[in-house]
């Protein structure tokens, strides 16, 4: 075994002498991704209730997701509301990392901080909060306060992803862009925006996640013809279980592990 | 040699008490200051003197609290910086790294319309002028630190504007490729004949290229001069100081108003405009080692100490010499390969001479 002699790098560290941090960082990866790929086999199984290992297989659970109105109506939702917030949310977190880089004002660092608060703040209140304010305004279960909802959460990743893109741009392109005769707008569309237009794609494929991924706000307001595929989830999961709910599960897996594939190599081209 | 690049007519900048203030402190404090057309001017000062201010307010970046900037008769104060036709290089040559060489320097051709055959023509004239004939398809990563500083500059002024300006734009590259550049921009600017203003903090580099330099301190001109009265006639301290090396000391007056260094007249009362307690200031080049034969009492002052340090440089000593308890003198002479053996020794004693011709005499408050 060669391999294991070998030096990892300048400092003349071999594999060997590195194995057990291979091991750790197996181990915590496989207690990551395990519970999450548990539902996968179950999905497949032929029994009525969720058991694990399966001990007949079939495909009938699938066909009862794509054959039930009620599901298909909620994926339909969850998707039209996913692609809205992306559409909402990806253009204001671009301005608002954009205006806190430009600015350099020295409250900057305070509307970060003030813009992430979302990410920090437990979701459910959020969700408590959100659903009361809407109670007022009637957008309780409608489309629009889902987006609403949804947008708020997912800005503040986008104004992260965002501001770590500018923190290797060097915004004198965009200076001497303009001493070159380009309008603001047209300078920062022509120059600034394919710099980091990658950034851009992974900030809009994330909030497109974090909406279709997102429950517990979903539980709260939304619902009736505009419930979304988590809440029914949610909702079937405690009222009657079945394996429909793995078969969903393991598609949305499927989807969000292909996103986030697609982020990582947007991620490694604008790098 | 190219008739194109030639036929821009430069523009004269007249600035009228512009005043810039950063919460209460003056980025520049009633600036005042009128750029010939067609001259190469450097605004020179350490780093916080409001020498960039300056500059980013006549590219129109940012936008003074008060005062006028004109462009030959037309004020532009108010104009952002993609009308005001000003061809702009930066520290840190900001290209454009998702376009190629050639796609750069169209950039603001292709942005006034000019297209096809003629934007190609111009681009390649612009690359032959910065000695880059055939790299157009290149990308601006396969470019060298110096390569990448041409592409900016051809960039900058490919669409003959009739001012250009350049923030630093030497200073990320290595000492020698800068001396060159200094050489290249000046004949550069010679070829073009556009009035350009140039900011730098390095003395040197002023003095290199400059039709004449703009000393600048704390927000104010200290002094507007060529490199020549600049180094030769500094007003005050601060310009004494930051051109050139120099050894200051310090003055006192005679019963009949003579300004004295111990018991030597440097400064007839006449012949000085200083009135206030003045400086004398001696550039370590322009000191000589005295022997026997070589005084003529008459035009030189001399001054005698003793040696306390001695540096071998190479190409030059450097000695500093105590006259007395409080006075040093720093001063350079040639090395001389067949002098090795006997040069100075610590403790020795020596004498200096300065041609009166060479006597620099400021007031010694820079505030006066």
């Amino acid at each position: 075994m060669q391999w294991f002699n070998r030096p990892v790098s300048d400092t003349q560290i071999t594999q060997w002498q590195r194995m057990w941090l291979y091991i750790v960082a197996a181990i915590i990866m496989l207690l990551l991704v395990v519970p999450s790929f548990i539902v996968i086999p179950m999905s497949f199984s032929n029994s009525q209730y969720l058991e694990f290992p399966p001990e007949t297989w079939s495909t009938r659970w699938y066909e009862t997701y794509f054959e039930s109105a009620k599901w298909m109506r909620a994926t339909i939702t969850s998707l039209k509301v996913g692609f809205l917030t992306m559409l909402f949310a990806t253009p204001i977190g671009v301005m608002a990392a954009y205006a806190l880089y430009v600015s350099g004002h020295r409250f900057a660092r305070a509307v970060f901080a003030f813009l992430v608060t979302p990410m920090i703040v437990p979701v459910i209140l959020i969700a408590i909060g959100t659903f009361y304010a809407f109670g007022k305004f009637g957008l309780n279960n409608t489309i629009t306060g889902l987006v609403l909802a949804h947008t708020v959460i997912a800005i503040p990743l986008v104004t992260i992803v965002i501001t770590s893109a500018f923190r290797n741009y060097d915004l004198d392109q965009e200076r001497v862009a303009r001493s070159l005769g380009a309008s603001r707008i047209r300078a920062f569309f022509v120059i600034t925006v394919p710099q980091i237009k990658f950034s851009v794609a992974t900030a809009a494929l994330l909030s497109f996640l974090t909406s279709f991924d997102e429950v517990i706000v979903s539980i709260f307001v939304s619902g009736g013809k505009n419930a979304t595929l988590t809440k029914h989830m949610f909702g079937a999961l405690r009222d009657y279980i079945d394996p429909t709910i793995a078969a969903i599960s393991t598609i949305m897996i499927l989807v969000s592990t292909i996103l986030l594939l697609i982020t990582q190599f947007f991620g490694k081209k604008s790098s | 040699m190219n008739a194109t690049l030639q036929d821009q007519s430069a523009l004269p900048i007249h600035i009228q008490s512009l005043t810039k203030k950063y919460d209460r402190l003056f980025a520049l404090n009633a600036v005042s200051l009128d750029i010939r057309s067609g001259e190469f001017l450097t605004l020179l000062g350490p780093s916080g003197s409001g020498k960039t201010t300056l500059l980013m307010a006549i590219a129109g970046f940012n936008r003074p609290d008060s005062g006028s900037i004109k462009f030959g008769d037309e004020e532009v104060i108010l104009k952002p910086p993609h009308k005001r036709n000003v061809g702009m290089v930066f520290q840190s040559y900001a290209l454009f790294p998702h376009m190629s060489v050639a796609e750069n320097i169209a950039f603001p051709l292709k942005l006034r319309g000019i297209k096809g055959q003629e934007s190609t023509d111009r681009v390649n004239q612009a690359l032959a002028t910065v000695q880059l004939e055939g790299l157009g398809e290149r990308g601006i990563e396969q470019l060298s630190g110096g390569q990448r500083q041409r592409v900016a500059l051809a960039r900058a002024f490919v669409f003959k504007p009739r001012i250009l300006l350049m923030d630093e734009p030497l200073s990320a590259l290595d000492k020698k490729l800068r001396d060159q550049m200094q050489i290249e921009l000046k004949n550069l600017h010679e070829q073009l004949g556009v009035t350009t203003v140039y900011v730098t903090h390095d003395q040197r580099e002023a003095l290199t290229m400059s039709d004449r330099i703009v000393v600048i301190n704390d927000g104010q001109l200290c002094q507007i001069d060529t490199p020549h009265a600049i180094y030769n006639q500094p007003v005050d301290r601060f310009v004494a100081d930051f051109i050139g090396e120099s050894t200051m000391l310090p003055l006192t007056r005679n019963n009949s108003g003579d300004l004295v260094y111990i018991d030597q007249i440097i400064s007839s009362k006449n012949s000085t405009s200083v009135n206030t307690e003045a400086l004398l200031v001696i550039r370590p080049e322009r000191l000589f080692v005295i022997n026997e034969s070589n005084i003529d009492r008459e035009n030189t002052i001399v001054f005698n100490g003793k040696v306390k340090e001695f540096v071998f440089q190479g190409d030059t000593a450097f000695v500093v010499l105590s006259i007395n308890e409080t006075d040093t003198l720093s001063f350079r002479f040639s090395t001389d390969a067949a002098a090795a053996d006997n040069y100075l020794q610590i403790g020795q004693p020596l004498s200096v001479g300065l041609a009166r011709h060479n006597v620099i005499v400021i007031p010694k408050d820079t505030n006066q």
